[in-house]
């Protein structure tokens, strides 16, 4: 796995999308999601709602970095608000 | 409402194709992301960089006029190609041996490699032995894709359409046979005009072949490169310099594999978010209906 130049911060990073995904197969194995409508214009299941979420995410993440010079922990911390308001109500 | 599961051991079916895009793509993608944060000429020369990369690379002019570019391209790509194919498909003979040469001729330029249609198109507009560049001069046209912006963006657009409104004709057509002949009746006996035909029998159930064929020309047309390559090089000056070969310039030309790395994930973050929002819009209208 040399030759992929891991850092400390991407193995956080990509351990926890696989957390993530793997919490989300374990939730839905126990309670199957359904299609339903929230604040979000189409009706969407609950990995739909994670997926726009980590997407959107990403986009939070490079509009701080282009506008702003202040730490990403507010963008992180943003992200996380919004994925979760995502998967509750979106 | 609770939704029983049933046995879903057919799901480890899919895991040689989870093994092979791992292999292909999520593995790849990963060290892209690994490198987008390093200042790196080899792994033993790797250092930590944090996000500078992705603000020189979100501040970059030369980048967002090739993003400009780029979307302009696709957009007039997808405002030609699509309404073009569907107006071949229509047109078509509907059967017969005519039909078939006409599928035949239609597939012609989708067999021809990318490097190969940009050679032709680049002798084919050269006014001194292409026939459409001497034709056009003879015309009185000033036509000269190497020197001017104007002429090389029209000449890259029309060789796009040239080599890809084939797909979405073909597309097109076999999503027209597979209409049911019970419809046309209806709408004989209605008397509908061609119009109405048209736009409320046809349209519609070529809806789901046309997102195929809008998703596949977008991304298709927003990571064009081989082209534009042999056909300008991406001149004159920058005016048909693509994302791709930008990013290309920057990750082979100057082996800047750091800031390239970290316009790679911009680049597909930018596809990734346009082909879900238009799946899901049609998908979306479809449930409507």
């Amino acid at each position: 796995m040399g030759w992929m130049a891991w850092t400390q911060n991407t193995a956080i990073f990509f351990c926890c999308i696989a957390l993530i995904l793997v919490v989300m197969t374990l939730w839905e194995l126990k309670s199957p999601s359904l299609e339903r409508k929230g604040f979000l214009p189409m009706e969407t299941t609950r990995g739909d709602r994670l997926f726009i979420g980590l997407l959107s995410s990403a986009y939070i993440h490079l509009a701080f970095l282009a506008t702003t010079q202040l730490s990403l922990w507010i963008a992180l911390a943003i992200s996380v608000g919004w994925l979760l308001a995502l998967l509750r109500w979106g | 409402m609770i939704v029983k599961i049933k046995n879903q051991k057919a799901l480890w079916l899919i895991l040689p194709v989870f093994v092979l895009v791992a292999f292909s793509s999520l593995i790849p993608l990963m060290t892209i992301v690994n490198y987008s944060i390093q200042d790196i000429f080899d792994v033993n020369n790797a250092y930590y960089v944090g996000t500078d990369w992705f603000r020189e690379v979100l501040a970059d002019p030369r980048l967002r006029d090739s993003l400009v570019r780029q979307f302009g391209f696709s957009a007039s790509v997808l405002l030609i190609e699509i309404p073009l194919g569907i107006g071949v498909a229509l047109m078509m003979p509907k059967s017969g041996r005519l039909a078939s040469l006409c599928l035949v001729v239609l597939a012609v330029p989708l067999l021809i490699p990318w490097n190969v249609v940009g050679t032709i198109w680049q002798i084919y507009g050269r006014a001194d032995i292409g026939l459409m560049g001497s034709a056009l001069t003879s015309m009185g046209f000033d036509y000269n894709y190497a020197s001017d912006p104007v002429d090389a963006w029209l000449t890259v657009l029309v060789m796009d359409v040239w080599h890809w409104t084939s797909l979405v004709a073909l597309l097109c057509f076999s999503g027209l046979r597979a209409i049911p002949a019970a419809y046309y009746q209806a709408a004989q006996i209605d008397r509908a005009s061609g119009w109405s035909v048209f736009r409320y029998i046809q349209l519609p159930k070529l809806k789901n072949v046309l997102v195929i064929a809008i998703l596949l020309r977008f991304m298709d047309s927003f990571m064009i490169y081989a082209e534009p390559f042999v056909l300008t090089g991406g001149g004159p000056g920058n005016s048909t310099t693509f994302l791709s070969q930008t990013l290309t310039k920057m990750a082979i030309g100057q082996f800047d594999l750091g800031p390239a790395a970290a316009f790679s994930l911009i680049y597909f973050l930018i596809i990734l978010a346009v082909s879900y929002v238009f799946f899901t819009t049609i998908t979306q209208m479809d449930k409507e209906r």
